[in-house]
């Protein structure tokens, strides 16, 4: 059981790191919650796996350790509210950058001369408070 | 009442910032003074633990009264109180400054800043790894928000990669929690800070692997070398106010790896003792030599003083790979210090860029300023205390932790490093400063003066540089006390423990003062 789980636990691993190298806000998004989920299970294993058992002290022959499904919880909802405010700020770079790489700009280490003006423009708009565009980039 | 005392910092924040989400939608004032009435609270309840601290008593309040290693615990040492404390004021400046227009953007701006308070005070008391773990969910998550705040697709951008990173950072925290936890059984520090001692040498990899993977996540809070390229673009598009606060931010993920790994990889811990010095060395090296660089490529103010917080995270990581309490004492003088002066200058920066039309702190020449001397004056108290100049603070702190490494074999690196990361701040705040200043183009200055509330909070914050060197005599006392503290973590786990647990805790006698009580 321990090998089935630990193979598990690599393919979900393995899998949210690649899509987290994605470089697009939904693959990134996918992969960050796979790797939750693997740490979650990783969590589980380090109580010990058992099936069967009471995760009560004192009902039977032996127990499952309780204090790791506490933890797992905890884990869980964080990570559910963690990925819940990463969606709605991949929707909110999408909707205000034009696109969905996570650098919000496709082109690999410049901006493209459109998404430039635009974006200061933008910023123009926004007035004083606003972020100022980089001037010469 | 005293008895439940410790758990006030983070009941104030947590009710407070409750509050004000229902009042989300109330009136902005009425918000403000439910706001800043509860970090004026916020002082004297952190000051009265630092008062408590200083006596030599580890306040421990057991959570549900539970004991405590099988309870959440939250322990109150010197340490712990000093960054309350500074938490605690900081928060209070901050929040006086973002009242001034930051908090219009958004209706939560309050409630979102209780909640960083909560999770950074929090952290700084907790004393259960787990929930350090939750701690810092809870500032990270108000962080994420309060860095959106106000919004534009700059900020949205720097939040993207600074959420991703931190979610990552997240998991790779969790990994390390994990795996204590299968190895020892236990989560809390004191209680995992003696089974490590206990570790046979069969075991000592696999937490030694467990160490450094919680080493990553510290360090990525803390803005180590890997892990610290968020850091610049994430402060600098910071509302100011927020960027103020998140001056302490870094300092959570320090004092994580100061608590966490002093406790359990310190001198005590048998097989595992010192095993994350070698570690700590290379990445604070690498750390201040990347910052330099960084600073010098600066283009805007807000994110050449970005670097100059990489450069004094660098900095304190140094100190810690020395591990000697001497040399810890100068470097929590030194945190206390660029704290401060990094949170005014990023006051300072908004001042500036705000009568500079849309060139903003952009370090081009544009308009003159509408107050060029007074904000001269305060740019010059901010920058002569950040390189490191007497007579303010930042010199002091040098002349510590030089001293303190006068007999290290590595201390000709190290004062190199830092030698250099001073003559290149001076070189770069120079060169900002009279672009700033005097390099103006023909144009008229605006004539919107800088907010005086803004203006004095600013003020106050840089003059705790002059001030902690004028008082310099009983802060390094203080933060001696605090060394030696940290360097005797029996105490800590004799206090968590308790003598009714029956532990055997082999407590050497406390080494005899360092420095003699000189300044």
């Amino acid at each position: 059981m321990e090998l089935l789980f630990a193979i598990l636990i690599a393919i979900l691993t393995g899998t949210g790191v690649y899509l987290l190298l994605r470089a697009r806000t939904f693959p990134v998004v996918m992969g960050v919650a796979l790797i939750s989920y693997a740490v979650n299970l990783f969590l589980l294993a380090m109580g010990r796996l058992r099936t069967g058992e009471p995760a009560i002290i004192g009902s039977g022959e032996s127990y499952s350790d309780p204090l790791v499904q506490a933890l797992i919880l905890t884990a869980i909802v964080i990570g559910f509210a963690m990925t819940a405010f990463i969606t709605v700020l991949a929707l909110r770079a999408r909707g205000e950058l034009g696109n969905d790489h996570v650098d919000g700009y496709e082109e690999h280490g410049r901006e493209p001369e459109r998404q430039r003006q635009a974006r200061n423009a933008a910023d123009n708009q926004d007035g004083a408070e606003g972020t100022a565009g980089e001037p010469e980039q | 009442m005293m008895q439940h005392w410790p758990v006030l910092p983070v009941l104030l924040p947590l009710f407070t910032g409750a509050l004000l989400i229902f009042m989300a939608r109330a009136e902005l004032n009425t918000q403000r003074w439910v706001s800043v009435i509860s970090a004026l609270l916020g002082v004297p309840v952190s000051v009265v633990l630092l008062w408590q601290a200083q006596a030599d008593t580890i306040s421990v309040y057991n959570m549900g009264n539970w004991p405590a290693p099988f309870g959440i615990v939250l322990v109150i040492d010197r340490l712990s109180a000093l960054l309350l404390t500074m938490t605690a004021v900081l928060g209070l400046l901050a929040l006086l400054f973002g009242m001034r227009g930051d908090d219009r953007f958004g209706r939560n701006y309050h409630a979102l800043f209780h909640f960083l308070l909560l999770g950074v005070q929090g952290a700084f008391m907790t004393g259960d790894l787990f929930n350090l773990f939750v701690f810092f969910e809870v500032l990270l998550i108000a962080s994420y928000a309060l860095l959106m705040h106000g919004a534009g697709p700059e900020r949205t951008r720097a939040s993207f990669h600074y959420v991703i990173l931190n979610v990552a950072g997240s998991a790779i925290f969790l990994i390390g929690i994990g795996t204590l936890y299968g190895m020892l059984g236990t989560l809390n520090l004191a209680d995992l800070a003696l089974r490590v001692s206990e570790v046979g040498p069969e075991d000592a990899p696999i937490i030694r692997a467990a160490g450094l993977i919680m080493l990553m996540a510290f360090g990525l809070k803390a803005a180590m070398l890997p892990m610290y390229f968020w850091l610049p673009a994430a402060y600098s598009a910071a509302s100011p106010s927020v960027a103020a606060l998140f001056a302490i931010m870094t300092k959570v993920g320090l004092y994580a790896i100061l608590r966490v790994h002093g406790l359990l990889f310190g001198d005590h811990a048998g097989a595992l003792a010192g095993s994350m010095q070698i570690w700590l060395w290379i990445l604070s090296i690498g750390t201040l030599t990347l910052a330099i660089i960084g600073l010098v490529a600066a283009r805007t103010l807000k994110r050449a003083v970005s670097y100059l917080v990489v450069i004094s995270v660098g900095t304190v990581l140094t100190t810690l790979a020395i591990n000697d309490p001497n040399v810890l004492s100068g470097a929590l003088y030194y945190l206390i210090h660029s704290t401060f002066v990094v949170a005014g200058l990023y006051l300072l920066a908004e001042l500036i860029g705000a009568q500079r039309g849309t060139t903003r702190d952009y370090l081009t020449p544009a308009q003159p300023l509408a107050q060029p001397n007074t904000l001269g004056i305060m740019y010059f108290i901010g920058a002569t205390a950040i390189i490191g100049l007497p007579p303010l603070s930042g010199f002091m702190s040098k002349v510590l932790i030089f001293r303190g490494t006068v007999t290290h074999p590595l201390a000709p690196l190290l004062w190199t490093l830092l030698l250099l990361a001073g003559l290149i701040a001076l070189i770069t705040l120079v060169r900002a400063g009279s672009t700033l200043f005097w390099r103006t183009n023909r144009q008229p200055p605006t004539p919107r003066k800088a907010d005086p509330v803004k203006f004095g909070v600013t003020l106050v914050t840089l003059l705790f540089s002059p001030a902690l060197a004028i008082w310099a005599e009983p802060v390094i006392q203080f933060t001696e006390s605090v060394a030696l503290q940290l360097n005797a973590p029996w105490q800590y786990i004799d206090a968590v423990l308790g003598s009714g647990l029956n532990l055997a805790v082999d407590a050497p006698a406390l080494p005899p003062p360092l420095l003699g009580g000189q300044p």
